[in-house]
């Protein structure tokens, strides 16, 4: 399993928003990867930069202000941020696709959905004839579990509902084949029966299709459902990496602990939720020393003063905390002895 | 602890569909459709259901920030609905309400002291420095310090606005608090941090909430009682355990089991229904759920189901506990059988 190629990789990414008050470091050195038929989570609060990290790969950042600062995005081993524009527009929707979370505002209202789907196949597919393209459109509603997609075709976006929308959007990204689909935040504006029907369908197109799926999100429900691996964010740094079970199980970064237990429980009923004290900092406003450190149980004298790396739990997970790193275990028995 | 604070009857809200040059009435948009409940003192009521379904209608026609079609809603032994303006402006002392977006219910060029002395001002405490003091009092309850009273409302984060938010319900000493989504703008540790906070002052004030949400974790996790609303009109309504454990209306079961439960080992029976709700303008006949129902029969196409007692304190409006229905059961059975 672990043989999978690994066809999207950003490497040690930078995305800075210079802002009149000074420069923001949204996303801060991260590292993941995304394998081949795969879907790969990342979750975070928001201003945590998961969107940002989304945008980047796609070069999508509204620049100004904002900006790529420094590291690599490979896919399939060439470096995209190395692209033309020209050639990133290639990229986009051939290679990589990317879905937002209100479909409405990423729909032209103007056009009809037949108009919006039958552009996006012919700016791709440049050879082909329009019944071809017309074809292809009617096909991928269909693939999406639209039912009379024919009459959909000639509607405009304000005749479908929400969820319908999410799936036009779904299709529309889809038409050209994928490798990677980035979903940002896909189901948040959407009521949870339609939820349920909306990732019920990105898991199947992921069987089918076996495309790659980005699922960007903060519900932690949506991730132990839908994903294989997770990428938890916190202040725009990667503080925790494992598979969806082992993350769940055993998770280690105490922000990831605290997240999942702040999450009530439909099964079960506690008197008292988890809280983690304190917010969520503003990105840049931490410089010296773990970011999470002033809202953590387990902070240590070590934790303000240096910034952690991301230590090796086992081969899968990765954590951004002291309490990992194995020349750490001697000096916190120290400290016990000494305190002790 | 078991006496009615509030008791709602047969409530209606009408909103009329207006056409053509005249402003003609062609028809009415039934966001609630006769629904009855009651809140007993010190309890929560938490109302759940996708959007559309008329959850914050109800909350603001109870509030009379709408005014009803048609219905009793008795508070106290006074029905509120035969009040005058000036009248249920006193009332409202006694019932405040918490909004979803703390962002758009502050003024933005108003003090946080400023927003938090007006409804004392509103209901008549005239002295500034005790209002000040009451202020502040209530600044540090929501877990706020004193210097707050002089910021803006941009100076706080989503969930100190929240705070703010609550603290503003607080002021005039409610008895009964209508919060219409009070989490779904924060993110999680700070959707934990205000509703540990709902819960705190639930004790000390001992007061009552209709707390009205989407997300089935929380209204779970702070409900005495939950009522399943779909298309203005209440499907089931119990106990929040019972209704957990085991519900009966197919809606209710789909919605259950729709939800993501943050346990990847954790394997659930999903039921997933198609389609989407329909346009409560113009709801289907019988009961309004047949389109999506995995159990439809023919009666539930033709007669509208009444919410009725199955279990002790466990109501639910279907067919699959009606006479009706049984009727129809028996009948396919039949059916079934003689084929």
């Amino acid at each position: 399993m672990n043989e999978r190629k690994k066809l999207l990789q950003v490497k040690d990414l930078q995305t800075t928003f210079f802002t009149d008050s000074g420069a923001i470091p949204a996303v801060d050195h991260v590292d993941f990867y995304v394998r081949e038929g795969e879907i790969l989570g990342i979750v975070g609060e928001s201003g945590c930069g998961k969107s940002v990290t989304s945008l980047s790969i796609m070069q999508l950042v509204p620049s100004p202000p904002g900006k790529i600062t420094g590291g690599e995005i490979l896919f399939e081993g060439q470096d995209l941020l190395k692209k033309t524009e020209k050639e990133m527009r290639e990229i986009r929707g051939n290679d990589v696709a990317m879905i937002f979370q209100e479909p409405m505002t990423s729909l032209n209202p103007l056009f009809t959905i037949g108009n919006q789907m039958t552009e996006a196949i012919s700016l791709h597919e440049k050879k082909w004839s329009k019944k071809q393209i017309k074809e292809r459109a009617i096909e991928m509603l269909k693939l999406v579990g639209l039912p009379r997609s024919e009459e959909i075709m000639k509607e405009y976006p304000h005749q479908l509902s929400g969820g319908m929308r999410q799936r036009v959007m779904i299709a529309m990204a889809l038409v050209c084949d994928p490798k990677v689909l980035i979903a940002d935040e896909p189901t948040t504006a959407l009521d949870v029966t339609i939820q349920a029907q909306i990732l019920k369908l990105m898991r199947e197109l992921n069987e089918r299709m076996n495309t790659a799926i980005l699922l960007i999100t903060h519900d932690l429900g949506v991730v132990a459902e839908t994903c294989e691996r997770v990428v938890v964010m916190y202040a725009g740094q990667v503080i925790e990496e494992a598979p969806t079970d082992v993350i769940f199980e055993n998770p280690c970064h105490p922000y990831t602990r605290g997240l999942i237990q702040s999450v009530p429980d439909m099964r079960e009923k506690k008197d008292r939720l988890y809280s983690i004290p304190g917010n969520v900092p503003k990105p840049g406003s931490i410089e010296k020393g773990c970011r999470f450190a002033a809202r953590c149980e387990s902070a240590f004298s070590r934790c303000y003063v240096e910034s952690p790396e991301l230590y090796n739990n086992s081969d899968v997970h990765q954590t951004r905390c002291f309490l990992y790193d194995e020349q750490e275990g001697v000096t916190t028995d120290e400290q016990a002895t000494i305190e002790g | 602890m078991n006496k009615p604070l509030l008791k709602v009857d047969g409530l209606k809200k009408y909103f009329p569909i207006r056409k053509g040059l005249m402003g003609k009435t062609v028809g009415h948009v039934k966001a609630i459709d006769n629904i009855s409940f009651h809140v007993n003192e010190g309890e929560t009521l938490g109302i759940v259901g996708e959007s559309g379904c008329g959850k914050s209608t109800t909350g603001r026609t109870i509030m009379r920030l709408l005014e009803p079609t048609e219905g009793v809603v008795e508070f106290e032994g006074r029905d509120l609905n035969s009040l005058s303006t000036n009248e249920i402006r006193k009332v409202r002392r006694d019932i405040q309400m918490v909004f979803q977006d703390p962002y758009a219910s502050l003024n933005p060029r108003h003090t946080i002291g400023k927003i938090l002395e007006e409804p004392l001002l509103v209901h008549g405490v005239s002295n500034a420095k005790e209002r000040r003091k009451k202020v502040v009092e209530f600044l540090k309850i929501v877990g706020l310090s004193e210097y707050h009273a002089k910021r803006y409302p941009h100076q706080f984060s989503g969930g100190q606005r929240q705070r703010i938010g609550i603290a503003r319900a607080l002021m005039t000493n409610p008895k009964l608090i209508i919060a219409d989504e009070p989490v779904s703008a924060l993110d999680v540790s700070i959707q934990a941090q205000v509703l540990n906070l709902m819960q705190d002052l639930q004790e000390e004030f001992n007061l009552t909430y209709i707390f009205i949400a989407h997300d089935l974790g929380v209204v779970r996790h702070i409900s005495d009682r939950v009522a399943v609303m779909y298309l203005g009109k209440i499907v089931e309504i119990t106990e929040s355990e019972e209704l957990y454990a085991n519900p009966l209306h197919p809606y209710t079961q789909a919605l259950l089991s729709a939800v993501p439960v943050p346990d990847p080992k954790y394997k659930k029976e999903q039921i997933i229904i198609e389609g989407d709700m329909p346009s409560p303008a113009n709801p289907p006949s019988g009961c309004s759920f047949h389109t999506r129902c995995p159990f439809k029969m023919d009666v539930c196409t033709k007669v509208t189901p009444v919410l009725a007692e199955e279990t002790p304190g466990h109501s639910v409006a279907c067919h699959l506990y009606t006479e009706e229905g049984n009727d129809d059961i028996e009948k396919k059975k039949q059916l079934e059988g003689s084929v």
